[in-house]
């Protein structure tokens, strides 16, 4: 069923396609964490906001990917910018949540004794309370690229996708060596994706580790 | 500018008053609502060939939650599956099936039926699992049987937790079923596939519009389901997993 020649003819599409997978990702995940840390920092402690925001985001996490990008398609057309609405949309509610949850688990005797040491607000933030909350945001870049990496299939429907155009091409032209070639790459980048980033999650936090969490 | 079959196109204006306009027109337009291709038949596909999937999935991983979560062993294997799970996109996954499976129906109804295994066997196994220990032993102390512990005490303690999972998959397959167009299966995804195809914006929209509404409607019975059961209203949504690990002490916050 696997044909090498066909691989081999194809290289140079699977490996561009390969890097336009973790392209897509990378930026989707990368805006989706500098507006998921805005909002999150905006709305903690802020009650009346904190339900409208989550609420809104969960929704768009809610809407079907292909349906997102339908319905920004007559909008902002089969562009790059389309593709990264709807990969946005839905990292928002992840990271968030995560960050949120993350920052709201910071025990209060370490924020009293950081008052104590005369840290501002921010000094407070960035050398207490981020590092705290750190293995909860890992956790949730961690699923929201996982997630992100499987999405971006869909954006094939709108030429680009990665992998999802190689599994594309493959199904359009009843070539079955693509199809298991897209499948199986797309499968072996979401499975190093988790382990990588649950590897650099204990990484950076090797606090945690000494706790055994 | 007409189109053959008098769709007006407005692909590529970037207009959003014309597009919402001539999506309104759409819905309006009588011969939308009748036949293989209207709205009613397009919408029973939908929810039909999801369904389907839920509940076959359901017939295979209730049972295996059920009897892993009370032995309270396998457990690695149920990780691993929900693991493998969320690591293999539904995209791949109905493209891959086809030239096994054929088009349509054949490849869409096993794709959709894996994609709805993981949530819901990991959420029976977790929910099981974390039932109060105490409770148990007071079940055992009460002379009951392993089963009647199972039945009685263990699967209504942790039903919520079970719904959450029914919930996820429910979610997912509405969803993915929009994908099945792609593989020449039905649904609303014809609307969807179809209009980027004519390029007919209206059908690409209206398409958008009852997919996302079927799939809100799906989160929000299921989440009405379960805060009947809880007893409380509850915002938390438990469906998205706060730490990768669904054996790390709490399937979610």
């Amino acid at each position: 069923m696997i044909r090498w020649d066909v691989i081999e003819g194809n290289l140079p599409l699977i490996a561009s396609k390969l890097l336009e997978h973790l392209a897509l990702t990378a930026v989707a995940v990368g805006i989706g964490l500098a507006i998921s840390a805005l909002a999150a920092y905006f709305i903690r402690g802020r009650k009346r906001l904190v339900g409208p925001v989550t609420g809104t985001f969960s929704l768009l996490y809610t809407i079907p990917s292909l349906a997102l990008l339908a319905f920004l398609v007559p909008v902002t057309h089969l562009s790059f910018l389309t593709a990264e609405i709807a990969l946005v949309s839905c990292t928002l509610f992840i990271l968030t949540r995560n960050i949120l949850a993350g920052l709201a688990a910071v025990p209060t005797d370490a924020l009293e004794a950081a008052d104590a040491m005369g840290y501002g607000r921010f000094g407070r933030l960035w050398h207490v309370e981020l590092p705290l909350a750190l293995p909860l945001i890992m956790a949730g870049i961690r699923i929201a690229t996982v997630t992100t990496l499987g999405l971006v299939m869909v954006t094939a429907l709108i030429g680009f996708g990665g992998l999802g155009q190689v599994m594309l091409r493959g199904y359009n032209f009843r070539n079955d060596t693509l199809v298991l070639v897209g499948f199986v790459l797309t499968v072996a980048l979401g499975l190093a994706a988790d382990l990588g980033l649950g590897w650099l999650g204990r990484a950076v936090t090797p606090w945690s580790r000494a706790r055994g969490t | 500018m007409a189109r053959p079959g008098g769709h007006p196109l407005v692909a590529g204006t970037g207009d959003v008053m014309a597009v919402l306009t001539s999506t309104i027109a759409w819905f309006l337009d009588p011969a939308h609502w009748t036949g293989v291709d209207g709205v009613p038949s397009r919408t029973g596909e939908h929810v039909i060939l999801s369904v389907l999937a839920v509940v076959i999935a359901s017939a295979i991983a209730l049972p295996a939650g059920l009897v892993v979560g009370h032995a309270d062993r396998g457990e690695r294997i149920a990780t691993a599956v929900a693991g493998i799970g969320r690591a293999v996109p539904s995209y791949a996954l109905l493209i891959l099936f086809v030239p096994f499976f054929g088009l349509g129906f054949s490849s869409a109804l096993p794709a959709l039926v894996l994609l709805a295994i993981p949530p819901i066997l990991v959420n029976t196994v977790t929910g099981i699992r974390d039932v109060d220990a105490d409770t148990v032993e007071a079940g055992r102390g009460m002379g009951m049987t392993g089963r009647e512990v199972l039945m009685d005490v263990e699967v209504p303690a942790a039903l919520p937790v079970i719904i959450v999972g029914l919930r996820t998959s429910a979610v997912q397959v509405v969803a993915t079923t929009t994908l099945a167009a792609l593989v020449a299966g039905g649904g609303l995804g014809r609307y969807i596939v179809d209009g980027f195809a004519r390029q007919q914006d209206d059908r690409i929209v209206a398409g958008a519009f009852l997919v996302a509404v079927l799939a809100i409607v799906t989160e929000r019975f299921f989440t009405w389901i379960q805060r009947q059961l809880e007893g409380r209203p509850g915002t938390l949504r438990l469906d998205v997993p706060i730490a990768p690990s669904p054996f790390g002490g709490r399937v979610a916050d």
